[in-house]
This record gives C-alpha cells, structure tokens and sequence, in this order.
C-alpha cells in the first residue's frame, strides 16, 4: 500500500476540495469576483454614454466645466506604473528576491496612496458637485467608484506588505501577493478606461 | 479552450494590452478626430479578439515527465470512467503492470451534463465516479496491483494533465467505451492526448455489455 494510500484511509473530516490544475481555486476565485465588478462598472458607463451619447449634448464637458486633463494624465501614469511595480514584486518573490518583494510592494502602495490623495485633492478644487447635473453626476460616480477600488487595494497591498516584511512569503508561496496583485492589475485596466472615456474622449 | 487569464503574470500583460489599446485610441482620435478614433478602436479590438483567441488554444505539446525510481519501476496512469469497473480493463492493467515494481494511479474524471457543469453540481457525477473507482481500485489491490486512485478533471484531457504533473508517469492507458457508445471517441480523446503528450499512450476500448476488452493501440 502507498503512503498515499495509507493517509487517505486514516483520513478524518470533510474531503479534500475538489481542485483541478486550470486555475487555482483562490485565483480563480478573485477573477469571478472581477467579471462581477466590471459589470458594476458597466453599469456605471452605460450611465455615461447613456447621458452623453442618447442625449447628445452638444458640447462635452459642459460649457463651463473643464476636467484637469493634466493632472489626471500624470496620475494616470502613476498609477499604470504601479502596475510594473507589482508585477516586480511578485516576479521578485518567484525568484526569491525578498528584497526586490519588499520595495515593489512599498512601491505600489506608495504609488496607489499618491493617486487617491491627488483624486481627493482634484475633487476638493474642481469647482463642481455631484449634483450640479447630469455630467458632474457620472464623473463623480464613475471616478469615486474607482477610487473606491483604489482603497479596496491600497487596504490588500497593506495586508501584503506587511506580511512580506514579516517573512510570510516565499518562491513556492505568494498567494497573498498574487490575489492582491490582479486585483491591482484590475484597478488599473479600469482607471485606464475611465480616464480615455471621461476625460480625454 | 484555455482561459488566457489564469494568473498576475497574465492580467499585468493584459493591463499593458488595455493601456497600448487606449493610446492607439486617443492618439487616433486626437490626431484626426472621432471617426479616426473609431476606426482605431475597431481594428484594436479585433486584435485584441484575435490575441484572447490565440492565448486561449491548447498549450504546447508537453514533455514527458522524468522516470521515478529504476528500471523495473513502472508507473502506469489509467484514465476510465464508466469503464473503470469493467473486470476485462484490470485484467489489462495486470498484466502489463506483470513483472515491474508496479505503481498504478486510476483516475476517473467525473463527467457530468454541462448544465450541472456551469451551475457546480458536481457532488453526485463525483460521488458516483467514486463508488466505480473504489469497486475497482478494491479489486485491483486484491489481485496484487499496488494501486491507488483519484477522481479527475471532467475534461479527460486535463485529468491527464493534471495527473501527470502530480503523479508523473510512463504509460498512460485510455479505456473507452466501443466506437458508437463513446463521447471520448467522438471527441477523439485519444488523439488529441497522444498529439499532447509525450507519454506512450494505450488505448483500451472495454464492453461492458460483453465484458470484453480490446487493446486497440
């Protein structure tokens, strides 16, 4: 008989997940969550469009809004870079560079904080509120939907980097790192596609 | 098919994918208007179709994993469902398990209706895998085959695939049903396995209406 075999007959509890090599289940699990996401943020768009493209107003801002284009654009790239920067740190710990799995992942946060503080900061000297009309209505919306996810990841990449600092993670172990990760990568492809539809197209 | 988004290192190429999307986008839109700007997205997102399309067909054909143990170790994978309790296959089995320090790993993918498949009802395809798999793993360990087995992916495909990266192997047997009753050979199961992997694959075909087998190749 094969330790195998000797294990599984002296095993007690529930039994093992069900598991295949497609996916892991906890990764698996973090892409189902951002399908429901996008169509959360789907709905947030059809909103935009709805009220820019069926209403067809004919200019866009509004005459008498300006966006900061700017500096959005400049926070656009901070936060596109963050995403290079945890790509690193994960491709640091699968090397077992801890250190390189330590400064990403300060990196991205730091980066991801700038970002949110700059989204504050625009918001507080825009010179418009949410409940000027309809426009004003969907960029806060959209914008402070995703700044929401922005604070959602800025809280997983805390987590993250305090247990990399605390030793938690290695080349065979980075799960804590990875969900993080794509869920960052999320945050970003989303930004990227708010940015061209709300503020440059 | 092959989900294109399956870990970080994946939806960060996607990220980059998405930003060289929008600029292309924006720098068209910019540079000569919106129709330009459409015309960018349009082509970006058949590329962008064309690319998931691409990222999603089989993987590669997959080397042979490493021989475990000396040269009278033999390791044998067996992929059967309904098949596997049939008494012709462990005869099979037996017999080219004859003469080697044996380890065999049968493994019974639990195939299901795809309705049950995209709502997770797996519990009872399992459950009924497992009472065939146990009837015949039993039977086999009485006839003095060092054996042990698994409940697989539903896509035989990927059971193999799983188990060999688990359990490795140095021949893999294929039991099906006759031509005619078999979704395998429909699918052409044994084909594809063999173009996949670099394994010596043996195809069984097991009547259990006669109680027969086959060993077809």
């Amino acid at each position: 008989m094969t330790a195998h075999a000797a294990a599984a007959e002296h095993h007690h509890g529930p039994p093992p997940a069900h598991q295949s090599s497609r996916v892991d289940a906890r990764v698996l699990g973090m892409f189902l969550f951002i399908a429901s996401e996008i169509m959360l943020f789907g709905s947030f768009f059809t909103a935009l469009f709805f009220v820019r493209v069926v209403k067809a107003p004919r200019h866009w801002p509004p005459v008498g809004f300006h966006l900061p284009i700017l500096v959005a654009g400049v926070n656009t790239a901070i936060l596109v870079t963050s995403s290079f920067t945890i790509h690193w740190a994960l491709t640091s710990i699968k090397r077992g560079n801890r250190n390189g799995l330590k400064a990403g992942l300060v990196l991205t946060f730091l980066m991801g904080l700038t970002f949110l503080v700059t989204q504050g900061i625009e918001y507080a000297r825009i010179g418009f509120a949410p409940h000027d009309n309809a426009f004003t209505t969907t960029f806060f919306c959209l914008t402070g939907l995703h700044g929401a996810h922005v604070f959602v990841g800025l809280t997983l990449l805390a987590m993250a980097t305090v247990r990399a600092f605390r030793g938690h993670y290695s080349p065979e172990h980075h799960h804590g790192v990875e969900i993080p990760g794509i869920y960052w990568h999320f945050v970003d492809v989303m930004w990227i596609v708010v940015y061209a539809t709300v503020y440059i197209l | 098919m092959r989900n294109p988004l399956r870990s970080e290192a994946e939806a960060f190429r996607f990220v980059v994918i998405v930003l060289g999307f929008f600029v292309a986008v924006v720098l068209g839109k910019l540079a000569a208007g919106w129709w330009l700007g459409l015309a960018v997205a349009a082509v970006g997102f058949v590329v962008l179709l064309w690319l998931l399309r691409e990222a999603a067909k089989p993987p590669e054909r997959q080397e042979a994993p490493a021989h475990v143990g000396g040269a009278s170790d033999l390791r044998i994978l067996v992929i059967a469902n309904e098949t596997v309790g049939g008494g012709t296959l462990r005869e099979v089995i037996a017999q080219k398990a004859e003469g080697y320090d044996e380890e065999v790993l049968v493994v019974c993918p639990a195939l299901n209706s795809p309705l049950r498949h995209w709502v997770s009802d797996e519990d009872g395809a399992r459950a009924q895998a497992q009472e065939r798999l146990d009837e015949s793993v039993g039977r086999l360990r009485e006839a003095g085959v060092n054996v042990r087995g698994e409940i697989g992916d539903a896509d035989p495909l990927q059971a193999i695939e799983d188990a060999l990266r688990t359990f490795g192997a140095d021949e893999v047997i294929v039991s099906t049903h006759p031509v005619g009753r078999s979704h395998w050979l429909e699918r052409n199961v044994v084909g594809a396995a063999r173009e996949r992997f670099a394994v010596p694959i043996t195809h069984v075909i097991v009547d259990l209406e006669t109680d027969s087998a086959e060993v077809v190749d």
